[in-house]
């Protein structure tokens, strides 16, 4: 009972922590593009003549998007039509289950992992969740009835389904290296300390895969500079024949996607709730000083740390995004096929045999 | 016909990377972020406010600077005892092209001056704002430098100006009270916009 009181305040923590970053992205999409491009961004709503930056638009947003018409095209299917939209939702929420945001709490006897489902192989239910994301895509660009939807839809697919294969080789390595699919143990493995002063994070042994990883993950959350299935001003995506609330689901849903792929980046590449030279006991700096860390604090440390870091991802993202223009569909498939995968799968083959020369 | 043929230069081995170039791009981007930011940071406890972070000029509480010879709204000089100094002289009434400018001209008490205007109105909803009005007048009695951009109204009743508010553009409908000195047909003294000109035009 206690257990699943526990599992529960951690799924709420998660859920309403990742909704609000969600909504925080709407505004710091507008405010970094304003900055970017020396402009001042939106900022007129205001509650009792308090502006604060526009923080208020994601709010103001959310009240536009739930008042607006709901459209069912005519002759669309209903059914697939509304459930599209909960399907992006969906899946892209579910897989926050399995990013651990913090080394594990010990608390009246118990032991709390930070992390709402602790899976053996997190790994592949993120990748299994990523993948059944692109049914929500099909499905909206299917139900609507919509020749220029449907063909949103296979773009998206299409794209998502090759730069899925890339992303997963590129991991490979990263599980090789660290030798477990649980990402709560993959973090804790990247702890240790390289020639005693380098964290072993993943981005020290796998740049490469670094590299790749990143590529991939932004061609998944179908933003510029790959955002074809969208191209909201130009080509029209899968979601033309959405209105209200159901288009901003997809578009949350894109947010949401941003922000797993951020926590995916931190997670494998950038030591997760690590803080570097920070052990269960305290700070252990290179130099032989340390400092006495208390457990609560270290894990709180070990939270914000983690915070930052996917905060920091999020913000390099939204920079690519106001940089890079968008990628042609032949450029697009070229660079997936072509590209990363072959860079991907020779990055597996050297780390294998790297691993293979250094065990012997 | 002589055909130029435009070849592309072909990317080199260091731009097909795409990182590089990535990478350059994002120099561009983070440094007006880094700039602006500091420089919104820095407005914000007052400092550098020479220099601005935006270009984006928040309308309507911020003016953009205008050019010295902008034509904005209208308004009639005026003399040092508060008279205007219209001559009522019609050549603005007759040169407007778009017959915006109703005057009524009464005699002046002063001997040397001939006339004033009795009355002097300007259709704002009919004016093209081409200036030859100020051109034309003799007497400098009308100028377009209000700065006054924002002439907006719910009725067409209400872009007609009368005396008051070319006298004194800070006026702004609907107008209460009257103090001109001058005699004058007002229309807050009953004296309502004659149909005189109508038929004229007609």
């Amino acid at each position: 009972m206690i257990d699943l009181a526990v599992k529960v305040v951690l799924a709420l923590f998660v859920f309403f922590g990742v909704l609000n970053l969600a909504a925080l992205h709407t505004w710091l999409e507008r405010k970094q593009s304003a900055v970017i491009q020396d402009r001042v961004g939106a900022n007129r709503a205001s509650i009792l003549g308090w502006r604060l930056m526009g923080l208020f638009h994601p709010l103001a947003d959310s009240i536009k998007m739930f008042t607006k018409e709901d459209i069912v095209p005519a002759g669309a299917d209903r059914i697939l039509h509304t459930l599209a939209p909960v399907f992006s939702v969906f899946f892209a929420l579910v897989t926050f289950a399995a990013i651990p945001f913090g080394d594990r709490v010990l608390l009246g006897g118990r032991v709390i992992e930070l992390q709402v489902a602790k899976i053996n192989v997190a790994l592949l239910y993120i990748f299994a969740m990523l993948s059944l994301e692109v049914y929500g895509v099909i499905l909206a660009g299917f139900a609507s009835r919509n020749n220029y939807a449907l063909l949103g839809g296979l773009r998206a697919t299409a794209q998502m389904i090759s730069y899925e294969i890339a992303l997963g080789i590129a991991v490979v390595g990263v599980i090789m290296i660290y030798g477990t699919m649980d990402l709560q143990e993959l973090v804790r493995g990247q702890g240790q300390n390289l020639a005693g002063w380098i964290p072993l994070w993943g981005i020290v042994v796998q740049p490469v895969a670094f590299v790749v990883f990143l590529t991939a993950a932004l061609a998944e959350t179908k933003r510029i500079p790959f955002d074809l299935p969208e191209g909201e001003s130009e080509i029209i995506g899968y979601f033309v024949e959405y209105s209200g609330m159901k288009f901003g689901m997809f578009f949350l849903a894109d947010f949401l996607e941003t922000i797993l792929v951020a926590c995916l980046a931190t997670t494998l590449f950038f030591g997760g709730w690590q803080v570097p030279y920070l052990t269960s006991s305290g700070f252990q700096f290179p130099w032989g000083a340390t400092l006495p860390v208390s457990q609560p604090a270290y894990v709180l440390l070990g939270v914000v740390s983690f915070s930052i870091k996917v905060v920091i991802f999020c913000v390099l993202f939204m920079q690519l995004r106001w940089t890079l223009p968008r990628f042609r569909y032949d450029q697009l498939m070229r660079l997936g096929w072509l590209g990363l995968f072959p860079i991907a799968v020779v990055n597996v083959l050297v780390t294998a045999s790297a691993l293979a020369f250094l065990k012997r | 016909m002589a055909v130029k043929v435009l070849r592309r230069r072909d990317l080199t081995v260091w731009e097909k990377l795409y990182i590089p170039q990535i990478a350059s791009g994002l120099k561009v981007t983070t440094a007006h972020l880094l700039r602006n930011l500091l420089l919104h940071s820095a407005h914000r406890l007052g400092l550098l406010q020479n220099r601005r972070a935006a270009v984006t000029f928040q309308y309507p509480e911020e003016l953009r600077p205008l050019a010295p010879r902008f034509r904005s709204r209208h308004r009639l000089t005026v003399r040092d005892d508060g008279t205007p100094r219209c001559v009522g002289c019609m050549l603005c009434e007759t040169v407007c092209p778009a017959h915006c400018i109703t005057i009524v001209a009464g005699e002046h008490p002063d001997p040397n001056v001939e006339k004033y205007p009795v009355r002097f109105d300007i259709d704002l909803g009919v004016c093209v704002y081409c200036g030859y009005c100020v051109e034309v007048c003799p007497e400098d009695a009308i100028r377009m430098d209000t700065g006054i951009l924002d002439v907006a109204a719910y009725s067409r009743d209400a872009m007609k100006l009368d005396i008051h508010e070319l006298m004194n553009p800070s006026l702004r409908k609907p107008l209460t009270a009257c103090m001109l000195e001058f005699p004058h047909e007002c229309r807050l003294a009953g004296g309502e916009v004659s149909t005189r000109d109508h038929q004229r035009r007609n």
